[in-house]
C-alpha cells in the first residue's frame, strides 16, 4: 500500500507538469492557472509558423544526419577495434570513453575552440555542428556494437571464407547481420542524444539555425506568448510520440526473450 | 591471404575521427588554458580562477547544488527502484518504462513545463533559488538515477535474501546487510549520472530564473565574451573534476543509461 503511494507520488512529480501543460495546450489561455476555452490555435501556430517548422525539421534533419554518420563510423570502428591487437583496443576504448563521461559543455566548448577558433571553420557551414553531434553520438554506437561482437560466433566468418566468400562479402553477409541489433540500438541512442542535446548545438551551430533545445531556451527568455504557448503544443506532441514509440517497443511481437529482458530494464 | 586484413583496418577512420574530434580538442583546451592572448605560456588563468572569489564561490555553490541534487534523486529513486524490482506485476516492464520515459522527451521542454507549474505555485521562482534549482535538476535527472539502480536491483539474486532469512536475519537486517551493499554498483552509476550533469547543466537553472552560478555557466559566460583562455581553464578544471570522479566511481557502467536505450 505504502509502496503504491510512493510510486504514485513520484509519477505525479514526473508527469504532472507535462500533463497540465498538455491540457493547457488545447486552450487559448496564455498562462497556466488561468481559465481558457478550448482551442487548437497552438497546434495551428506550431505547424504554420515558418520559424517553428524550420526549427523542428532542422532538429530532426540534424539528428538523422548525425546518427547515420555516427552509426557508420562507430560500427566500423567497433568491428575494426574488435579485430585489433589488445593494446590498440585498450587505447581506443579509453579514448572512446572520454566523450561519454565528459560534460557536454566541455565537449561542445572544446570542439568549438578547435574548429572555429583554431581552424577557422565557419559555423555557417554546419560542419562544426554535425562534427560535434557525431562526436557526442559515435562513442555510444561503438559501445552498443562492441558487446554484440563479443557474443558473436566467430567461426561462422571463418566458415564463410573457407566456402569461398571474399572478406568484404563475409563481412556484409555474416558479421553485420549478427551485430545488427547493436547497430540499431546504437542508432536509436544516437538519435535520442542528438535530439536532447543543447550544449554542443549552442556552441557550434550557425547563428541563424536553431534546434528545439536552443530555440526553447531562447523562447523562455523572450516574451512572445504566441510562441510560448505553441511550444506547449510541441511538448505535448513529443510526449505523445515518445509514448507511442514506447508502447510499440513493448508490444513488439517479434522480440525474443533476450530483448524482452532488456526492454524491461534498459529501454 | 591474410584473413584479418580487411577487418582490422575498418577501425582506422573511427580512430582518426577520435583523434581529431576527441583528443585534439582536449589538447587545444590545455594549450589555451595555459597561454594568454599573445600566445605566451602563463599560469595567470589558473591563478585567476583560484584567487577570484566569484569563480571559487561558483565552484563551491555548484558542488553543494550537485551534492544536494544527487542526494534528493537518490532518496527518490532508491525506493522507487526497490519497489519496482520487488513487485510481481504483470505489466512491470511497462511501469518501469513509464518511469524512465521522460528521458526521451527533450529536457528543455520538460523544464519549461516544470517552470510553468512552479511559477503557478510559488509566484516568483527567484525567491527560493537553491530550492528551485534542486527541484529543476531532480526533475531533469531523476530517470537517470532510477534506471541503473532498478537494473542492479532486478538482477539481484533472491536466494541470497532467502539465505539471510534462513540464517535469522530480519527484513531490515537483510536489507542493510544484503540488498543495499549489492545494489552499490547501481547507486554509484546513478550518482555519476546525476552529479556531473548537476555541476555543469546550467541551462536548467538558466531557464528557471535566468541566472545561474554553476561551473557550466562560467564556460558559457566566458564563451559569450570570446575569452577562450579563461574559458579553457574552466573546461580544464571541470575535466580534472570529471577525471577524479570517474576514477573514484570507476564509471564505465553508466554508458547505456545516458543513451537511454538498450545496450
Amino acid at each position: 500500500m505504502i509502496s503504491t503511494i510512493i510510486l504514485c507520488l513520484v509519477l505525479l512529480f514526473i508527469y504532472a507538469p507535462i500533463l497540465i501543460l498538455a491540457v493547457y495546450s488545447f486552450t487559448d489561455a496564455t498562462t497556466i492557472g488561468t481559465a481558457g476555452s478550448f482551442s487548437v490555435q497552438n497546434y495551428i501556430t506550431l505547424f504554420t509558423t515558418e520559424e517553428l517548422a524550420d526549427m523542428i525539421l532542422g532538429t530532426i534533419g540534424l539528428a538523422l544526419c548525425a546518427a547515420v554518420i555516427a552509426t557508420i563510423l562507430g560500427s566500423l570502428g567497433a568491428i575494426g577495434t574488435f579485430y585489433s591487437k589488445r593494446r590498440n583496443q585498450m587505447v581506443i576504448n579509453s579514448i572512446n570513453q572520454i566523450p561519454v563521461v565528459n560534460a557536454d559543455v566541455v565537449t561542445g566548448f572544446s570542439i568549438c575552440i578547435l574548429l572555429v577558433v583554431v581552424f577557422g571553420a565557419g559555423k555557417d557551414t554546419f560542419f562544426p555542428l554535425i562534427a560535434g553531434h557525431v562526436t557526442l553520438c559515435a562513442p555510444f554506437v561503438y559501445l552498443s556494437v562492441m558487446p554484440k561482437l563479443k557474443q558473436m560466433d566467430s567461426s561462422l566468418y571463418e566458415a564463410a571464407l573457407d566456402l569461398g566468400a571474399s572478406p568484404a562479402y563475409a563481412l556484409r553477409k555474416v558479421i553485420i547481420p549478427q551485430i545488427m541489433s547493436g547497430i540499431i540500438s546504437g542508432f536509436a541512442m544516437a538519435i535520442t542524444l542528438s535530439l536532447d542535446d543543447y550544449f554542443i548545438a549552442t556552441y557550434t551551430k550557425p547563428a541563424t539555425f536553431d534546434t528545439i533545445s536552443t530555440y526553447v531556451v531562447n523562447a523562455t527568455r523572450g516574451s512572445q506568448t504566441q510562441i510560448k504557448t505553441a511550444l506547449w503544443a510541441l511538448s505535448t506532441l513529443i510526449f505523445v510520440i515518445v509514448m507511442i514509440v514506447a508502447v510499440l517497443m513493448n508490444v513488439r511481437p517479434f522480440r525474443n526473450d533476450e530483448n524482452a529482458a532488456k526492454a524491461g530494464t534498459k529501454v | 591471404m591474410n584473413r584479418n586484413f580487411s577487418r582490422k583496418y575498418l577501425g582506422i577512420p573511427y580512430f582518426i575521427f577520435l583523434l581529431i574530434f576527441v583528443v585534439l580538442p582536449l589538447l587545444v583546451i590545455l594549450y589555451y588554458a595555459f597561454t594568454n592572448g599573445e600566445g605566451q605560456f602563463t599560469f595567470s588563468n589558473l591563478i585567476n580562477f583560484f584567487t577570484d572569489p566569484n569563480t571559487l564561490g561558483t565552484l563551491l555553490y555548484s558542488f553543494c547544488l550537485a551534492l544536494a541534487t544527487t542526494v534528493v534523486c537518490l532518496l527518490l529513486a532508491y525506493p522507487v527502484s526497490y519497489i519496482l524490482s520487488q513487485s510481481n506485476w504483470k505489466f512491470k516492464s511497462v511501469i518501469v518504462m513509464i518511469f524512465v520515459m521522460p528521458m526521451w522527451i527533450n529536457f528543455t521542454l520538460r523544464v519549461t513545463a516544470l517552470k510553468e507549474i512552479l511559477t503557478l505555485i510559488e509566484g516568483n521562482l527567484a525567491f527560493h533559488p537553491f530550492l528551485n534549482s534542486i527541484i529543476g535538476m531532480t526533475y531533469d535527472f531523476l530517470p537517470f538515477m532510477i534506471l541503473p539502480i532498478y537494473t542492479t536491483l532486478s538482477k539481484l539474486d533472491r536466494s541470497l535474501l532467502e539465505a539471510a532469512a534462513d540464517l535469522g536475519a530480519g527484513k531490515r537486517q537483510s536489507f542493510y546487510r544484503v540488498t543495499l551493499p549489492l545494489s552499490m554498483p547501481g547507486i554509484v552509476s546513478g550518482v555519476s549520472m546525476v552529479f556531473l550533469p548537476a555541476m555543469t547543466n546550467y541551462v536548467v537553472l538558466d531557464m528557471m530564473y535566468n541566472s545561474t552560478y554553476i561551473m557550466g555557466s562560467l564556460i558559457g559566460s566566458y564563451f559569450s565574451a570570446y575569452d577562450w583562455h579563461n574559458g579553457s581553464m574552466i573546461a580544464l578544471i571541470l575535466l580534472v573534476i570529471i577525471c577524479l570522479f570517474t576514477l573514484v566511481t570507476n564509471g564505465d557502467e553508466d554508458t547505456g543509461v545516458r543513451g537511454g536505450t538498450l545496450v
